[in-house]
């Protein structure tokens, strides 16, 4: 689960880490005051939506302005101008889609006087099984591209569970980040303060970048992005409190409702599978056979009648999808029961675009029975490639 | 032989009586598997009664702890279907008891109980498969997990995937191919696991009946990439087996969690064709389609 920068500061000033002051505004009648309860001379206006590279995008609508999602205002007339001009608008990067992300709130932050601009995150690498500081002196840019071009100049620090960040852990990330005085005394304590953060909150990934060191030498955390391990929001309900709907797929929401792994994508032919990895898996043959995938849709492992249902009804919704491709491998999940939710859903919703439907392993022959029984204009399939070849043929119209 | 169980493992289920943990134990029983046993906290000294597939009803002990079970019943082995909240203690649990292999089918631990498993297993005697993953099987013998028995034959390829539903797709191909299986083995979908690629190779290419191996990767993480290395290192030295693979994930989205915890292309790593580069740089032969694993395996084999 993603949180707002705004929102991620607030969590991790909670826990000590130093930020700057700032307010969030949903609405343009609160932005004078937003505006006023900061001291100036700089005040940073920065659009919130979650995905990354605000600075460099660009709004879709004219009355925007030519600039980014991150403006600064040197007196308040200005800051005022440019939450005007960003609020309700529809901000392109190179983590949205072409169609942008409408900007329903703005962060107005008190400005920082910039030293040195540095990168820190944590994550938990895969590799050794632990958390991990990813650190460089390179902060402000795109880290991947620093990773691409000069990988020596990022450091990568798996952590101990049993002893968490030691003194020795912290003096090798300021090492890393070439710290000295009073910036080294600070990311000594910030250090241990991130990381606690990071395990007590179930994180998944925490960036901050920048970190800056300010002209008067001390460390502050510039921007921040966090996203949350969702399979243990469970234990923060505060942390489930922040979450906000208007940045995610309608679709997506009511999947989740559902508990269906559904990710909306461009292409057509919509997509029902059991399993991660078959489902993946049918999307890339779908591609193989020359046509996009309209979604990845994992119904589980030990879905019911009614869930199925709801997975195809969710497919259904969405507008470009010109076919639909059953894949399902029963090992848990038996065949005639999916069988059953589909046609289900199949009468529920009219049907109106080509089906086809591929049912293997447990009790997969009485599936294709009720079927086959349906009268349903339904096409069977074999297996997969023979399921891929006939939806794509089928949206083709051969 | 086989890998990691064969006709004497002894079972037990962790989380035994709840709906998963009966369906399953009751398959398991059905396959022939010595499932010896089960654990539920404040059920110990009753029985967990189960009905067969036959409709044949059956009985098995229930302890309150995996080492009280572990005594009593000799297990070597246990499978975990412990709701993702509580799976972390019951993995622990094992642990502590030294159960030699644990088996954690639970999906949805959150990553930071994983983290916290692991360091603890990498100071125990146990070794865990999973979480997140269909379990282990080798025909005719033993069957711990979800994965559907009636799909697999006695054979020589060894099948191993961090994809439940793909291993599937594996195991049902070769025994259509009339080559069958040594064992499966599914290591799960989640990023912090207890068994990756390379241990399972390890032990492939140590079996003298595995003749050849299927590996089912997918987007997200270097388990792969770090499996390739590991297969031309022991090539190198002599130890080479004909391999087909697969790697799922090649259309996904950048960014986004594919279902699978573990299956994110992030930070500019894990994606499909740098996976399956490195698995053909091995000598792998990597299948375009998963639909063609069985009659690839065949076809690598008549080379």
């Amino acid at each position: 689960m993603n949180i707002h920068e705004h929102q991620a500061k607030e969590v991790l000033k909670s826990f000590g880490a130093p930020v700057a002051k700032g307010v969030a505004i949903t609405s343009l009648d609160q932005a004078q005051a937003a505006i006023d309860a900061l001291p100036g001379p700089l005040w940073v206006v920065k659009s919130q939506i979650h995905a990354g590279g605000r600075g460099k995008g660009k709004f879709i609508e004219q009355e925007a302005g030519e600039k980014g999602g991150v403006r600064l205002g040197f007196s308040k007339e200005q800051a005022l101008a440019h939450v005007k001009a960003m609020l309700g608008h529809h901000l392109v990067t190179a983590q949205t889609s072409a169609a942008g992300r409408q900007v329903n709130r703005i962060y107005i932050e008190d400005g920082a006087d910039i030293e040195k601009e540095l990168y820190c995150s944590l994550l938990v690498d895969r590799g050794s099984g632990k958390v991990a500081f990813v650190v460089s002196t390179e902060g402000g840019m795109d880290i991947e591209a620093v990773a691409h071009d000069t990988p020596e100049r990022i450091m990568t620090l798996p952590i101990e569970p049993s002893t968490g960040v030691t003194d020795a852990d912290a003096g090798k990330i300021c090492d890393a980040l070439k710290l000295s005085g009073e910036a080294r005394t600070d990311m000594i304590g910030l250090s241990k303060i991130l990381y606690k953060a990071f395990v007590e909150k179930d994180m998944a990934m925490l960036e901050i970048n920048p970190l800056i060191v300010m002209k008067d030498g001390h460390v502050r955390v510039l921007d921040a992005k966090v996203s949350f391990d969702g399979n243990a929001l469970f234990r923060h309900p505060d942390i489930v409190a922040l979450r906000d709907k208007s940045e995610e797929d309608e679709k997506e929401i009511e999947a989740s409702a559902w508990d269906l792994a559904y990710i909306a994508l461009d292409g057509t032919i919509g997509c029902m599978v059991n399993g991660a990895g078959l489902a993946m898996a049918t999307m890339d043959i779908i591609k193989l056979y020359g046509e996009e995938p309209a979604n990845f849709c994992d119904v589980g492992g030990g879905a019911g009648k009614e869930k199925v249902a709801a997975a195809f009804k969710i497919i259904m919704k969405d507008p470009k999808v010109k076919g639909i491709l059953v894949n399902i491998f029963g090992g848990i999940m038996k065949c005639d029961v999916i069988a059953e939710g589909v046609l289900a859903a199949v009468r529920e919703t009219n049907l109106a675009v080509p089906l086809v439907v591929r049912l293997e392993g447990t009790n997969a022959e009485l599936g294709k029975k009720i079927i086959r029984d349906s009268g349903l204009n339904v096409i069977p399939a074999n297996d997969l490639d023979d399921a891929a070849q006939k939806i794509v043929a089928a949206i083709k119209g051969k | 032989m086989s890998i990691l169980i064969d006709k004497n493992t002894k079972v037990l289920t962790q989380g035994m009586t709840g709906k998963t943990g009966t369906f399953h134990t009751e398959q398991g029983i059905a396959y022939g598997t010595q499932m010896v046993g089960g654990i539920t906290p404040g059920k110990g000294g009753t029985n967990w009664e189960g009905t067969l597939p036959d409709g044949s009803k059956v009985q098995r002990p229930l302890f309150n702890t995996v080492a009280e079970a572990r005594e009593k019943t000799g297990a070597n082995a246990t499978v975990i279907y412990v709701p993702p909240k509580f799976c972390a203690a019951a993995i622990e649990e094992a642990i502590d008891a030294e159960i030699p292999l644990i088996v954690t089918i639970t999906e949805g631990v959150p990553v930071l109980d994983m983290v916290r498993v692991k360091d603890k297993l990498a100071r125990s005697k146990s070794r865990l498969i999973g979480p997140n993953c269909p379990g282990v099987l080798t025909p005719g013998q033993c069957k711990i997990g979800i994965m559907p028995g009636n799909i697999f034959s006695k054979g020589n390829i060894g099948v191993l995937s961090r994809s439940g539903t793909l291993t599937y797709e594996a195991v049902f191909q070769t025994t259509n191919e009339g080559l069958g299986q040594t064992t499966a083995v599914g290591i799960g979908g989640d990023p912090v696991k207890g068994t990756d690629f390379i241990d399972v190779l390890e032990m492939f290419l140590a079996d003298d009946e595995t003749k050849a191996i299927i590996m089912i990767g997918e987007i997200g993480g270097s388990g792969e990439e770090e499996a390739a290395q590991f297969l031309k290192d022991e090539a190198k030295r002599g130890r080479k087996k004909p391999m087909v693979g697969f790697i799922a994930g090649r259309t996904a989205p950048k960014g986004r969690t594919m279902g699978h915890a573990g299956a994110i292309v992030s930070g500019g790593k894990g994606d499909a064709e740098s996976k399956i580069a490195a698995m053909e740089s091995a000598g792998i032969v990597v299948s375009p389609s998963p639909a063609r694993l069985g009659t690839t395996m065949t076809e690598v084999l008549k080379r």
